[in-house]
């Protein structure tokens, strides 16, 4: 039961039902806040946070994904380094 | 002006000045057929061409909401016809429109869906010349439902079908998938959901006319209706007995359109179009299929998404974009908003 | 997509697969001896076919498809309660659209709807609310289903209805609890476990530490993985190192989303609601001590359950399961879905037997759809 996917709170709209606008790839959806609210609603405009069934479930951690994405990309990066070689030895072995 | 009333009512059905009226005033004084026989009475000049055939095709409409952004249900009553001639090779010629309509209906409503008509029937180059009105009670159906039947010529020589598909042919379509599934989506209005998104649906007669004058090899072609592209897919593969394998990252699909599927857990190989056909072609001609189709409005964003291949009869396949492959069955039963 | 997009990268996952391939090797993982890793969440299942991502790891690994499908595991007995308080004429009857086609003894909410039942497919179940607040003449009932990552939506529209004083909104409560579950797999002598890939969702809720006693009890690894395909390569990759390595971690892949101790809003709602059932039924694994949830005493008037005397407030029926169906074998990972007879058979997604066919999360629909068995006989 695990659809969930990130959304940008963009506008608080009810702050009596701690209800704010959030936009998923240009799609709108009115979605409760509550799980998600520290301090003023206004406060969470412009974070992204984990949508599920109408609720914000949680803020993302825009610098814990940077870490991942980090570890990730120095990964391709490797990757692509040692295709690179293969592509290179595969021509040289080619000339002879 | 006799048609006072602002809603239809059972009188409008009732065989009378009523029925008379309605039909006089919000359809024929529209579609100005050229006589108001109890039939159409037509001369087919490209039928006198030896080898020319005929091509007949109906189709019946249903759609909530009847209006959406881009169309209403008499656009998508007239394309949808227009589209089952064209894809065979037909040049659309004539249609009739029934109607159903639920009693308590606006006559508004009617006239706005009356011009949309008639003003696709102008576009697509076809004449709307014969048609029949019935009233049900209420509840009895939802505001309106239309049924088209359209009459074409496929001149000599062409013949397009789907068992003429040989492996290594090209899969085309004329431009983003699944707009017309997602805007219906989001204009029913139940799951809450906005989105700026209008409807695909357009007559595809004309590019159909593009694309055989630049690649008269074409195989087969059909529009992506109900079950979306991937639908399509499938019978082709069934048909041509051979298997078709897309490839995930050719897919041209709208930011928005990814994003109600990501939303609603849909998959948007399966959303519906109004205005989008699938376009099999030598592999010789697939450059120039797809050059004619960009330089029209109706296929800028056309693209080449797969390929036809020896392997298992009727199988359609899709590359990951990680170069996984996967299944792309037919769809099973309605495909259903989910949480999980 | 943001946060979505990135976490497609191919070549990244490239990279991972060969590190996966060698981890595999070094700990002399084979195809007649493999490393058994369950995906316990059914959104994972889904990712895995949907990426192809089972045809692209080693042999040497083998995925066992967890019960984090909460339409999978629910027993048919709660779909005909679900199906009589539809019928109910005075209902409204509102639902995830997974549970629409899930079948019952009698039929499925599809069917009952057909037959002339109110059931509404709504997205959230704040529209199930809107719709009570619309509809104040009739009673509507939210069929409340799923683990901890929804439980806590149902608990904050439940204290909604209640602070409203909305009489006419009740929730037929369904949801169950991860941890259980596992616990039961684990103490069962016939399951074999190398390590877990836990559920993101759900652990963004409750956190990470209801695992712990997977490693510290059982010695074995689980790491808590999101959704995108590099999130469950890379996890996978984790649970593999763990093994080489002879640790057995509760590790957190998803820490973007999941934080160490869940959400505490949730995790109050939640607590304020909802107690544990002494049991629930789960299909294919019997009853399960505190496995399930129910609407506590101080908030009974939006309990369904106790409204309209169905379910486990009331009589309780056994209903058996329909004959040949290897549901319950599929879903401890003791058989693969192309081994029960009825796959594809009897069993379509057409024409369901099992509730593992049912939902797209589930294995054997998984199976059916994405091709797992059929793509690779080509």
């Amino acid at each position: 039961m695990c659809l969930g996917i990130p959304g940008q709170i963009v506008a608080v709209t009810d702050a009596a039902r701690m209800m704010a606008m959030a936009e998923v790839s240009g799609v709108r959806r009115a979605v409760n806040v509550a799980c998600i609210a520290q301090g003023p609603l206004e406060d969470l405009v412009g974070h992204w946070a984990l949508i599920h069934v109408g609720f914000a479930m949680a803020v993302i951690d825009e610098d814990e994904a940077a870490k991942t994405l980090e570890a990730l990309r120095g990964l391709g990066e490797a990757q692509e380094t040692l295709e690179a070689m293969a592509a290179g030895d595969a021509a040289l072995e080619g000339q002879i | 002006m006799s048609l006072r009333d602002t809603r239809v009512t059972l009188a409008h059905g009732g065989g009378g000045t009523a029925m008379r009226d309605l039909i006089e005033e919000v359809f024929t004084s529209v579609f100005a057929p050229e006589m108001m026989e109890d039939q159409a009475r037509l001369m087919a000049a490209g039928l006198q061409e030896p080898g020319a055939r005929l091509a007949f095709t109906t189709d019946s409409f249903v759609v909530d909401p009847v209006e959406f952004p881009g169309g209403d249900i008499g656009t998508i009553a007239v394309c949808g016809t227009v589209n089952d001639l064209a894809v065979g090779g037909a040049r659309p010629l004539w249609l009739s429109a029934a109607f159903i309509i639920e009693e308590g209906t606006e006559v508004a409503l009617l006239r706005r869906i009356v011009a949309s008509m008639q003003a696709e029937a102008e576009a697509a180059g076809v004449r709307i010349v014969t048609g029949d009105t019935k009233v049900v009670g209420r509840g009895m159906a939802d505001k309106l439902f239309v049924t088209t039947a359209g009459v074409g010529v496929i001149p000599p020589g062409r013949d397009l079908q789907a068992g003429h598909i040989r492996a290594g042919d090209v899969v085309l379509v004329n431009g983003v998938l699944g707009d017309h599934g997602a805007a219906i989506l989001a204009a029913r209005g139940d799951m809450a959901l906005s989105v700026d998104l209008v409807s695909d649906c357009q007559g595809l007669g004309h590019l159909m006319e593009a694309v055989l004058a630049a690649a008269p090899g074409t195989r087969a072609a059909r529009d992506a209706t109900r079950g979306g592209v991937a639908s399509v897919l499938n019978e082709m593969a069934a048909a041509a007995g051979l298997a078709i394998e897309i490839d995930e990252a050719a897919l041209p699909l709208r930011t928005e359109v990814r994003g109600m599927c990501e939303i609603l857990g849909l998959d948007p190989l399966y959303l519906a179009n109004e205005g989008r056909v699938v376009v099999v072609v030598p592999e010789a001609e697939a450059e120039a299929a797809l050059a004619a189709m960009r330089a029209r409005p109706d296929g800028t964003g056309a693209v080449a998404i797969g390929r036809v291949m020896p392997g298992r009869a009727g199988q359609v396949t899709m590359r990951t974009l990680f170069g996984g492959t996967r299944i792309v069955d037919m769809l099973v039963g309605e495909q259903l908003p989910r949480i999980c | 997509m943001k946060y979505a997009d990135e976490f497609r990268d191919p070549r990244a996952a490239r990279a991972l697969l060969d590190k996966i391939a060698d981890v595999t090797a070094a700990i002399g993982a084979t195809a007649e001896n493999p490393k058994r890793i369950m995906e316990i969440c059914g959104g994972h299942t889904h990712a895995i076919f949907r990426y192809g991502l089972d045809k692209l790891v080693p042999e040497g690994l083998d995925f066992i498809h967890g019960p984090g499908c909460p339409v999978c595991v629910l027993p048919m007995a709660r779909v005909d309660e679900c199906v009589e308080l539809a019928e109910d004429p005075r209902v409204i009857f509102t639902t995830f659209g997974d549970a629409m086609r899930v079948p019952g003894s009698r039929k499925s909410l599809l069917q009952a709807k057909a037959d002339g039942a109110d059931i509404r497919m709504v997205y959230s179940p704040l529209d199930a609310l809107e719709i009570a607040r619309r509809n104040p003449e009739r009673e509507v009932v939210f069929f409340g289903l799923g683990f901890e990552t929804t439980t806590p939506s149902t608990a904050l529209s439940i204290q909604a209805a209640a602070a409203e004083g909305l009489e006419n909104f009740s929730v037929f409560c369904n949801h169950i609890t991860v941890p259980p579950p596992i616990k039961a797999l684990l103490d069962d002598p016939y399951m074999r476990l190398d390590g877990f890939v836990g559920p993101g969702h759900v652990s963004m809720v409750i956190g990470i530490h209801p695992y712990d006693f997977i490693a510290r009890d059982y010695g074995k690894p689980i790491v808590v993985a999101g959704f995108e395909p590099l999130d469950l390569l890379q996890s996978v990759l984790m649970v593999l190192e763990q093994i080489r390595d002879g640790r057995a971690e509760v590790e957190n892949q998803y820490a973007r989303v999941v934080p160490e101790h869940g959400n505490p809003v949730s995790l109050a709602a939640m607590a304020d609601v909802y107690e544990p059932r002494p049991s629930f039924e789960w299909r294919g694994l019997g009853e399960i001590d505190a496995s399930g949830l129910r609407i506590r005493p101080a908030y009974a008037a939006y309990d369904a359950e106790v409204k309209f005397g169905v379910g486990y407030g009331a009589a309780r029926r056994n209903v058996p399961e329909p004959e040949g169906c290897a549901c319950g074998a599929v879903m401890t990972g003791r058989i693969k879905p192309v081994a029960c007879p009825q796959f594809g058979r009897g069993c379509t997604p057409e024409m369901p037997l099992g509730a593992l066919m049912v939902s797209s999360e589930g294995a054997c629909a998984a199976y059916y759809q994405y091709g797992g068995a059929r793509a690779e006989a080509v």
